[in-house]
């Protein structure tokens, strides 16, 4: 999501198309960016799906069996939401390379 | 058509490079997630222009077009004529578009739209100022809110954009919110299955202008529908529907305490956005109550 084409998209010279045709269908990794990160207690999590639909990169799995709630680390940028949102407390945010 | 170098869940690309927090990446997710494939984007400059791509990268699997601030409208409007133009009734031309795109640049397109009622869904995501180009004040900025254009505080209210729609006379408006992602889809999909102009107005918090920690953004959001400050609403063939009474309406105290634009409106002007926010959300009842005769 950083390079920008400034050449025009080569076409036939009829159907030209000026100025840049996005057609890479693409991911930057927002998990790059994370300070903080939310961590699980599965004692509390009642799997009811909240973090998951609230998750603005939409990289929260939440499954019926084994782990509940599972995050793309390559994706989850750290906002909390998720923490914010938890009706059960279940989540909490934690610093990503530890306490300084 | 598309070269997939990422696997997403929905149409959206996971890794988009909008802030932490960012109210437009769930309302984009949402929104698209009930339209479908079989979508028409139109989307001008501004934040949400992460979705319509960067140079040759796309952020969403769907067709689209960034066109400039002022004709948005104008845009999705000849798309939504080719259609008809060659037989297609099915695909949804939508218009996703922010607050100085729609209720200050691109008044006047959306206007004329509106007017002719063209087939077309228009979405404005309202974050409240010119965010992506750093937090200038638009004419959606409420009264008191801190901007670079307006450091004192914003001396006047925002325009009304629901009010301006409904004076055209469209067939569906509605106001949602971040809040209630249901009642957000919910409306989504009643605007697709309709004919004519549509128009969403969607409150849209923004950590990086508001100024709080981008945890808070639902919650932010929550407390404006119960403070009355964003109230929730239908406009459909004529008659106003509000949604369910805030609960703490006229008490914006808390709603501005979480946030730093609001650091400067203390005292007088808390009390008289209190004010605004009672006179307006009468005003809108005794509307609802017309429709009801």
């Amino acid at each position: 999501m950083s390079t920008q084409r400034e050449t025009p998209t080569s076409t036939p010279a009829k159907r030209r198309i000026l100025g840049p045709c996005s057609v890479v269908f693409t991911a930057a990794n927002t998990g790059s960016w994370r300070l903080e990160r939310p961590q699980l207690d599965e004692s509390k999590c009642i799997r009811c799906g909240t973090c998951a639909r609230s998750c603005p990169t939409d990289c929260i799995t939440v499954s019926r069996d084994g782990c509940p709630v599972v995050f793309d680390w390559y994706y989850c940028k750290g906002c909390g939401i998720c923490v914010n949102e938890c009706p059960k407390n279940a989540l909490s945010l934690v610093k990503e390379r530890g306490e300084h | 058509m598309l070269k997939m170098m990422a696997a997403s869940k929905g149409l959206v690309t996971h890794g988009v490079s909008s802030c932490q927090g960012c109210g437009i990446e769930l309302i984009i997710r949402n929104v698209l997630d009930v339209l479908g494939e079989d979508t028409v984007l139109v989307i001008p400059p501004g934040c949400a222009a992460l979705f319509s791509g960067t140079g040759p990268e796309a952020a969403v699997k769907l067709a689209g077009i960034q066109g400039n601030l002022e004709n948005s409208a104008a845009i999705a409007s000849g798309i939504a004529a080719g259609f008809r133009h060659q037989g297609n009734e099915h695909t949804t031309v939508c218009a996703f578009c922010g607050d100085g795109a729609t209720v200050d640049i691109g008044l006047q397109s959306l206007s004329g739209a509106m007017e002719r009622n063209e087939n077309i869904l228009y979405i404005c995501y309202d974050n409240e100022a010119y965010m992506n180009t750093g937090i200038q004040g638009s004419s959606s900025t409420p009264l008191g809110a801190s901007t670079t254009t307006t450091p004192a505080g914003k001396p006047v209210g925002s325009k009304d954009l629901i009010q301006i729609v409904m004076a055209h006379g469209v067939p569906y408006a509605a106001t949602a919110s971040v809040a209630d992602l249901g009642d957000l889809r919910r409306k989504v999909k009643k605007a697709k299955g309709i004919k004519g102009c549509r128009v969403l107005h969607i409150h849209c918090p923004c950590p990086t202008g508001w100024g709080y920690h981008s945890s808070k953004t639902i919650e932010l959001a929550r407390e404006g529908v119960d403070s009355g400050a964003w109230v929730l609403m239908e406009y459909e063939n004529g008659r106003v529907k509000l949604g369910r009474r805030p609960s703490k309406l006229g008490h914006a105290e808390d709603y501005m305490k979480l946030q730093k634009r609001f650091r400067t409106a203390v005292g007088e002007l808390t009390a008289q956005t209190n004010e605004r926010i009672i006179s307006r959300y009468e005003y809108l009842e005794k509307l609802e109550r017309l429709g009801g005769e």
